[in-house]
């Protein structure tokens, strides 16, 4: 394989500096697993974001002729129960999983760090205040949270045929221009940070009682030189890695959604929504399954094989 | 305050408070300095010597007001403060400077690690560690400071190309060659150094112990040099405290110490340093029981449940810190009576 071309060992004349992230990039390029998840989700990222080029037939539209048909070589992934070409429909399908994915652990990355870092620099009362609020939010039952919402604002325009007025109209309005993923990145913003706040506070009260600190307290560096330049690039490492793996659970929760209904709307498609398109056929067509199953799984794999070798990259007791 | 001290501390207490309980009132606290009075003179190194935990950290971070004293005066004859606010002769009082004054200070009084590991971020450069006291103090710009940052590197025994590099690419004794530099690069006159050398091998410790005197001759240095046992000690510092729980109990010139050691703890410290000539007996003698803790330290004197010469009075009064004549300082109720094992040297 090309990209796993050995480089020469070439000794440096001039000791390049050799900073942890070059290092954990180099690691990172040996670990095959990891290389594979990557090369997979370079792939589907490319499809995903050029869906409209490189799907062959409309996601929305079918022909009666082909429901259910099984592949061939002009629907090699077969249709589904509308007719429409299955691997289309996959690969706009992408689209969700992967902005799923994303907006998870983006918006987990830049709340749970924001927080955490917070509690954990300026302790005492804050710290106190802002972890047992992460508790309580932690007890918080979200799915049943989120079923409410959607029913709510879901209902509001099935039932009426109309959109509803004022603050709910609006929501609605936004949840539908967004293919129904309004209430989906919701759901999975409201609680996905809290995990990654705990991490970044732990974290961040290790760093600030090293000696390192206590050298910057001594030199007279300000607080927050201290807060910006000793702590947080002490903690990005570790709560970019978490989140890496936090993808997959992400993912899933979509597909979950969709699949029992509360996901994206009708005809956006999504692999939970496909799945639960084409259980109830699963007997007699099973291709209606087998390839959003598929789909979901390679893409958790490659998530967890790229997340975990990150992880090992940055793991300093892997240094040297 | 003596003309030659540069610093002079009296009744340094740090105590930290025990939170338990939901209200997170009580009255408990670690006891980790009890009430400690030294001076030490310009140029000269004072040692701090002490069992793991009897509070030398906590007494050297107190004194760079790293931790807030709970009581105390710490008297420094700052160069800089003195040219700043005409401070009197008894100097500055660093317990009580205000943020903005202790910013200043902080010029004048560094800090050395032990740990050469954890007291570098591993996410900055080498050239960046060492030049950041030069810019958070203003000092040098640009080329000026990466000349001042290469002259310190050289003075600790590093080099240009070093700069450049993160500490995770040095061994153990470069990276405190670092932190030295670090400490050194705002030129300041007080250093404490927390047991510089007990993390690192015993054929770079000697190295590092010689970087520090050759530094300290040619800088003009004042060490306040902390280590948890004599052997360390004896060759670097011209006198010697010796801590017990929190309190100082002896404290004297090298010599005097070894020779004539008036507390029956540094008796048996002295006698746990390792002679040379194995022809020579010294009666190696083994402390029985723990330290205490110092949440509730023992009445009287702290060390009288371990000590073999004790008496009634060492169970009720805690002796007094007096100095016996030539600058030797004692805690102990009966040194003027006891006749203590000197260490047998050459
Ligand atoms: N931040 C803190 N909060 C509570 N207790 C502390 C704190 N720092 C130190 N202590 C306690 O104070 C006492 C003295 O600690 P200190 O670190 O000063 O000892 P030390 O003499 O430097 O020991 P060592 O040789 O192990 O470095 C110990 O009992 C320690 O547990
Ligand atoms: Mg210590």
């Amino acid at each position: 394989m090309p990209f796993l071309r050995k480089r020469e060992p070439r000794e440096p004349k001039k000791a390049k500096p050799r900073s942890l992230g070059r290092d954990a990039m180099r690691r990172l390029m040996k670990n095959r697993a990891a290389v594979a998840g990557g090369v997979i989700l370079l792939v589907l990222f490319f499809a995903a974001i050029f869906a409209d080029f490189v799907a062959p037939y409309s996601y929305t539209e079918g022909s009666v002729l082909d429901n259910y048909a099984g592949p061939s070589a002009a629907h090699p992934l077969g249709c589904d129960f509308m007719g429409r070409d299955m691997l289309s429909r996959l690969i706009y399908g992408a689209r969700i999983s992967l902005a799923a994915g994303l907006v998870g652990a983006f918006t987990a990355f830049i709340i749970g760090v924001t927080f955490g870092l917070i509690s954990g620099f300026f302790g005492g009362k804050t710290d106190n205040i802002m972890m047992r609020f992460v508790d309580i939010m932690y007890a918080f039952p979200t799915l049943l949270l989120i079923i409410l919402l959607m029913v709510f604002f879901k209902s509001s325009l099935s039932v009426s045929g109309v959109a509803a007025e004022g603050f709910r109209g609006t929501l609605s309005n936004i949840d539908r221009a967004m293919g129904g993923m309004f209430f989906i990145f919701l759901g999975i913003g409201i609680t996905s940070w809290l995990g990654e706040a705990r991490l970044v506070r732990g974290m961040t009260l290790s760093v600030r009682n090293t000696e390192y600190i206590e050298a910057a307290r001594a030199i007279g560096v300000p607080r927050r030189r201290i807060l910006f330049r000793h702590v947080l690039p002490n903690v990005l490492g570790p709560a970019i890695v978490a989140q890496a793996l936090q993808i997959p659970g992400f993912i899933l929760y979509e597909a979950f959604l969709s699949f029992i209904g509360l996901g994206v709307n009708p005809p956006t498609p999504s692999w939970g929504m496909m799945l639960s398109d084409g259980y109830i056929a699963m007997r007699s067509h099973f291709h209606l399954v087998l390839w959003p199953a598929l789909a979901i799984s390679i893409t958790l794999f490659a998530f967890n094989f790229l997340g975990d070798g990150i992880r090992d990259a940055f793991d300093p007791r892997q240094t040297r | 305050m003596e003309k030659n001290v540069l610093l002079q501390v009296e009744g340094l207490v740090k105590h930290f408070p025990l939170r338990k309980g939901t209200f997170r009132r009580s009255k408990a606290a670690v006891r980790a300095v009890d009430g400690i009075d030294l001076f030490i003179r310009e140029g000269e190194t004072l040692g701090l010597v002490g069992e793991s935990g009897c509070g030398k950290t906590t007494a050297g971070r107190s004194i760079l007001r790293l931790l807030e004293p709970t009581a105390g005066r710490i008297l420094f004859r700052s160069r800089r403060m003195a040219e700043a606010m005409s401070a009197g002769a008894e100097g500055v009082d660093v317990a009580k400077a205000t943020p903005r004054q202790m910013h200043a200070l902080r010029r004048d009084m560094q800090i050395i690690f032990q740990d050469p590991y954890s007291s570098l971020n591993p996410r900055m450069t080498v050239g960046a560690i060492v030049g950041e006291p030069l810019l958070v103090h203003n000092l040098a710009r640009g080329s000026a400071r990466e000349d001042r940052v290469l002259e310190v590197l050289t003075a600790v025994g590093l080099k240009a190309e070093h700069m450049k590099r993160y500490p995770h690419e040095f061994s153990g004794g470069q990276r405190q060659r670092i932190g030295i530099a670090r400490a050194l690069v705002l030129e300041p006159q007080l250093v404490v150094c927390d047991e510089p050398v007990s993390a690192l091998d015993v054929s770079i410790q000697a190295q590092v112990l010689n970087l520090l005197e050759d530094l300290q001759r040619e800088f003009g240095l004042t060490y306040l040099f902390v280590a948890h046992n004599l052997s360390v000690v004896k060759h670097i510092s011209g006198r010697v405290a010796v801590m017990y729980l929190g309190r100082i109990v002896e404290l004297a010139s090298t010599e005097r110490l070894f020779a004539d050691p008036r507390h029956p703890y540094t008796e048996a410290l002295v006698s746990a340093v390792p002679v040379p000539e194995p022809d020579i007996t010294v009666e190696r003698i083994i402390l029985e029981g723990d330290v205490p803790s110092p949440v509730n330290p023992p009445p009287g004197c702290h060390f009288h449940p371990r000590c073999r010469y004790a008496i009634e009075t060492c169970r009720t009064q805690a002796p007094t810190y007096r100095d016996l004549g030539e600058e030797h300082f004692v805690a102990c109720h009966r040194s003027e009576e006891l006749r203590l094992q000197p260490a047998r040297s050459k």
